[in-house]
């Protein structure tokens, strides 16, 4: 799956329903809206990470966590690495 | 038990690791009883609990091995499913003064009873708390609390065991995900075959602790009824720290 070029819209569509597994409304997880407003903590994103490498074979590590602030940022990771 | 999972004991070929094994098997769950170089010792205990009416497989993985936990651990889900109840009890002793203790038998101490419990931990966690349950449980010792001159490296270990175990508790603790550490005192295992009477002598109990005292304890914990039991120690010692 990795090598396929992965399109923006898809892998914000499987972090946000991941992400709305966790707690949140599935509406208001946007892009522009912090993990922090989400109450998407550290464990959290664990979880959404085993999502995101399941679907896109990206690892998420732990030094990745404190710069991920909002939705969007954990996308264009997963974008950038997956391409 | 009615959860779609199986339970992994590591160090299970005797001793409390292999009661361990049995009891979780008497209360439900498909056991995988591990072991690093006793084959036959571990098959013949998978071999009882087949015959007790329980289901059980013997894997081979040595906890001290940085890479072990991954191959154990796929083999394990290939027969069973996910790993929903972690038994960390594999474990070694070395005893002998500080001043006269070296390197590697210090280095093999924490490997196995402590770097082995963290990384066989790190491995279950991401799955049970998918499944929303789980319960690690860390085999510590009465020696993490409380002083046994000798046996300063083993100590080490098990007090180490016991920060990890409070400290992994409270960060997976919302998921439904316990982790417990048990501290055992004097049990009569080939561990502990050279053990003094005079020690004996310190337990109000009179008598040695069985692996099978021990195990009672790995059950409870693994219930359904324990979900409440978080982070803590459970002392099965006869009495003889109280």
């Amino acid at each position: 799956m990795a090598e396929e070029t992965v399109s923006e819209d898809a892998v914000f569509e499987k972090i946000a329903d991941a992400i709305a597994e966790i707690g949140p409304e599935r509406e208001d997880v946007k892009k522009e809206a912090t993990l922090e407003s989400l109450d998407v903590d550290s464990l959290d994103l664990v979880e959404v990470g085993q999502v995101i490498e399941e679907e896109f074979g990206v690892e998420i590590k732990g030094e990745d966590v404190e710069k991920l602030k909002t939705v969007g940022d954990v996308v264009d990771l997963v974008v950038k690495r997956a391409s | 038990m009615e959860r779609e999972g199986c339970a992994l004991v590591t160090g299970a070929s005797r001793g409390i690791g292999a009661a361990s094994a049995a009891a979780l098997a008497d209360a439900g769950w498909p056991v995988a009883v591990n072991y690093r170089s006793d084959e036959d010792g571990a098959k013949e205990i998978a071999e009882r609990i087949d015959s007790n009416g329980g289901s059980a497989v013997a894997v081979q993985g040595d906890v001290s091995d940085p890479s072990a936990a991954d191959p154990l651990f796929e083999e394990v889900e290939e027969r069973f499913g996910t790993v929903l109840v972690l038994v960390n009890n594999a474990g070694t002793t070395g005893d002998g003064l500080t001043v006269q203790f070296d390197d590697e038998d210090w280095q093999r101490l924490l490997d196995t009873n402590l770097s082995g419990a963290f990384r066989m931990t790190r491995r279950a966690l991401r799955p049970m708390m998918k499944a929303r349950f789980g319960r690690v449980i860390n085999m510590a010792s009465i020696v993490g609390q409380k002083a046994n001159p000798g046996q300063a490296g083993y100590a080490a270990s098990k007090a180490g065991l016991v920060g990890f175990t409070k400290t992994v508790a409270s960060e997976v603790a919302r998921r439904g995900v316990t982790v417990n550490a048990i501290a055992p005192g004097l049990i009569a295992t080939e561990l502990t075959e050279d053990v003094p009477d005079t020690l004996l002598k310190m337990v109000p109990a009179q008598r040695p602790g069985t692996p099978e005292d021990v195990a009672a304890c790995v059950r409870f914990l693994a219930s359904e009824g324990a979900s409440y039991v978080t982070g803590t120690i459970l002392t099965v010692d006869g009495g003889m720290t109280a």
